[in-house]
């Protein structure tokens, strides 16, 4: 290949990284929204409480504080976590945090008549929350998971800063051994366009989708 | 396991290195508040040609991570003669980068004021320079002051990362502490839990502007 | 067309007593007694905060009462009696009770993400334990009653707003409760379609054994389908045959109170 997509090779192997990395860490962070917001919507006090106290905490410290963390000091307490377990648990557990909030508050903005007709229809607590709630709540909550699921795939560059061989590290590796740093960097930034851009229109089109069903 | 008095001896070091990160995290915000309101209003003109290019723009910042924009101010800028500090090249992209966001937020203010204002404001025959800055901004900021604050909050977590263009902001010291004395438990978890008390008392200050406000 | 109170015989279906409900600093229900009889169709009018709807909602558990008792079928709703003491009742004593009392809202509520048919199957399927089979086929018959059997496909939304009532009207008759509260339900319609939920509410109440009832601003449906009118304004003021009430009331207020009715 001709310059400067020579080097597209070894950056196409650090996309293979950034992609298994976002997918792992979308998949735990979706769980965890869940969890941790209904835990936060719970009757149960000290549930609440620890519910609360994680949004804050990962919401509260940086996310490469949180990685670098994970990564000088897990160690030192004996627990050895390879660099992508360590991307993949932070980014999971950091944007599962943020997802919680989405699914607290998508599951509060569906109107209370939709609890009351449950009660009154005799349903169980839960099935008011699995089976009238939620369905509606999900849909509040696609456009913003969409938008979380973005900012999660270009936190993923953080982990290049943890030594795991994502597409930002793949690029400065490049740009250290060959110093063509314009071809090199630029190239980098339209990679992550190409995958990034894609998501943000396809959350568009959800969200007029789901806009048209709703009038 | 954790060293008291290791603790307390870094801490100094760690607050002097914290003085950069703020002074980032304002010029920074200044920048993509100032930026933020000028490419809301740039959209909304007729001048189809900038809007398109202006939205385009903004696209792919908003589409590509910080970190690797930081890289390419940093490194490739002064290969085209434009050689900049750790700092500005830190605060400019960050700045630029959440100008993007904050524009957003300005739209939606902006959407918000009444559709009669500005007719009334035309009425009274007000240049276009006046209607913004006498009736439409005044307007549609107070009641976006909660979202702004949450984005001056989330910019300061992003101040760690200049640490990637070597500026020794807060995180880099505690990094260079732990290379010296393989201690990293202490100045680590000190960072953290400095940026989780800066979060705190800036939802605060948020909360009480925005009481005030209204 | 009047009806007399011959209806009105044997041990009360629902007993209100001594009820007090106070939202915040607001007392909007004192010492409330009343026996609704099986079969019995009991309207209730008053001013809007006048604390009929409360009353209501107190029956399905919507509300907790601030003090006294109400008996569903010669049990208590709120309340479990352990030796002699009442205690407050469970989740699963409320459910128990509350099954037999079913209630249709001024907005509605339907379910937006479900079809007319799995509106109305929703509960048969998921609480009474039905088949889908048998649950499919009741629905059916409950939304043809209503005068929706080819509606079934459709969603909420695309329902005018008295259909989306008549679909309430249906999903809640569908669990076969003894007694029935219709809280203001053609409140939230255009006057032009108030006429055909009136017309279901009628249909049922001529089939003589439900127990409804009727929270209303309509004065003209209240008087002809009421066997007792109760006025009230954050009490019981006064009660009577629907003769009594809106052709010779006694109480200055209820006079007050209707007398805006007849000018309209």
């Amino acid at each position: 290949m001709q310059p400067p997509f020579d080097i597209l090779p070894a950056l196409l192997r650090g996309v293979w990284v950034t992609l298994e990395l976002t997918f792992a860490a979308a998949c735990l962070a979706f769980v965890i929204s869940f969890v941790v917001g209904f835990g936060r919507m719970s009757k149960h006090l000290p549930l609440k409480i620890l519910a609360a106290a994680y949004t804050e905490f990962f919401r509260g410290t940086s996310l490469l504080v949180q990685l670098f963390w994970v990564y000088f000091v897990l160690p030192l307490l004996h627990v050895n976590l390879t660099a992508l377990q360590s991307g993949i648990l932070i980014l999971g557990l950091h944007f599962g945090a943020y997802g919680s909030e989405v699914v607290r508050s998508a599951m509060m903005a569906i109107a209370v008549g939709q609890t009351e007709a449950g009660i009154v229809l005799n349903m169980k607590r839960s099935q008011i929350r699995w089976r009238i709630i939620l369905p509606q709540a999900f849909m509040i909550m696609i456009p913003t998971f969409g938008n979380n699921l973005i900012e999660l795939l270009k936190a993923t560059a953080l982990v290049s800063l943890i030594t795991l061989k994502d597409l930002m590290f793949q690029g400065t590796m490049i740009q250290n051994t060959t110093m063509r740093t314009t071809e090199t960097f630029g190239l980098v930034l339209m990679i992550y366009f190409c995958l990034a851009y894609p998501l943000t229109l396809g959350v568009r089109w959800i969200e007029r989708r789901i806009t048209v069903g709703r009038a | 396991m954790w060293d008291w008095s290791f603790t307390i001896a870094i801490l100094p070091e760690l607050l002097k290195a914290l003085k950069i990160t703020l002074s980032a995290t304002v010029v920074a915000y200044f920048l993509a508040c100032v930026l933020g309101l000028l490419i809301a209003m740039v959209k909304r003109t007729t001048w189809k040609l900038v809007v398109y290019a202006v939205s385009g723009v903004v696209e792919f910042i908003r589409s590509t991570p910080i970190l690797a924009q930081l890289y390419f101010v940093f490194y490739v800028f002064p290969k085209f003669g434009l050689t900049l500090t750790p700092f500005v090249a830190g605060v400019l992209t960050i700045g630029v980068h959440y100008s993007t966001y904050l524009s957003e937020v300005y739209r939606a203010g902006i959407d918000a004021v009444p559709v009669g204002q500005w007719e009334a404001a035309s009425v009274l025959n007000f240049s276009r320079a006046r209607i913004w800055l006498t009736i439409i901004i005044p307007q549609a900021i107070p009641p976006i002051v909660p979202v702004l604050g949450n984005y001056l909050i989330a910019l300061l977590k992003e101040t760690p990362l200049l640490s990637a263009i070597t500026l020794v902001e807060v995180l880099e010291t505690a990094k260079i502490i732990g290379d010296n004395s393989f201690r990293y438990l202490e100045p680590i978890t000190l960072v953290g839990l400095i940026f989780l008390v800066l979060s705190y008392l800036l939802s605060l200050l948020v909360q009480q502007i925005h009481a005030k406000l209204s | 067309m009047e009806k007399q109170n011959d209806a009105v015989k044997g041990r009360p279906i629902v007993r209100y007593h001594k009820i007090a409900k106070v939202f915040g600093d607001q007392q909007v229900l004192t010492d409330i007694d009343l026996d609704i009889f099986p079969g019995e169709k009991v309207a209730l009018i008053g001013p809007s905060g006048s604390g009929k709807t409360t009353l209501g909602r107190l029956l399905v558990t919507l509300e907790r009462p601030t003090s006294g008792t109400i008996e569903v079928n010669g049990e208590l709703l709120w309340h479990k009696s352990v030796n002699g003491q009442l205690l407050p009742a469970d989740e699963k004593h409320l459910r128990r009770v509350r099954g037999q009392i079913g209630l249709v809202f001024q907005q509605f509520n339907l379910f937006p993400h479900m079809s007319i048919l799995q509106n109305v199957m929703e509960a048969p399927v998921h609480v009474l334990g039905m088949s889908k089979g048998e649950a499919k086929e009741q629905a059916t018959a409950m939304l043809n009653k209503v005068g929706l059997g080819h509606k079934l496909e459709s969603y909420p939304r695309q329902l005018s707003g008295g259909q989306q009532q008549r679909v309430a009207i249906a999903r809640a008759l569908v669990m076969r409760p003894k007694v029935m509260v219709f809280d203001e339900v053609t409140s939230a319609l255009d006057p032009e379609m108030v006429g055909e939920v009136l017309a279901v509410l009628k249909e049922i109440a001529a089939e003589g054994n439900m127990t409804m009832l009727l929270i209303t601003h309509e004065m003209a449906f209240a008087r002809e389908v009421a066997d007792r009118v109760i006025f009230m304004d954050g009490k019981i003021v006064e009660q009577g045959s629907p003769n009594d009430i809106f052709v010779n009331p006694q109480n200055p207020r209820t006079n007050a109170f209707l007398s805006r009715f007849r000018q309209a």
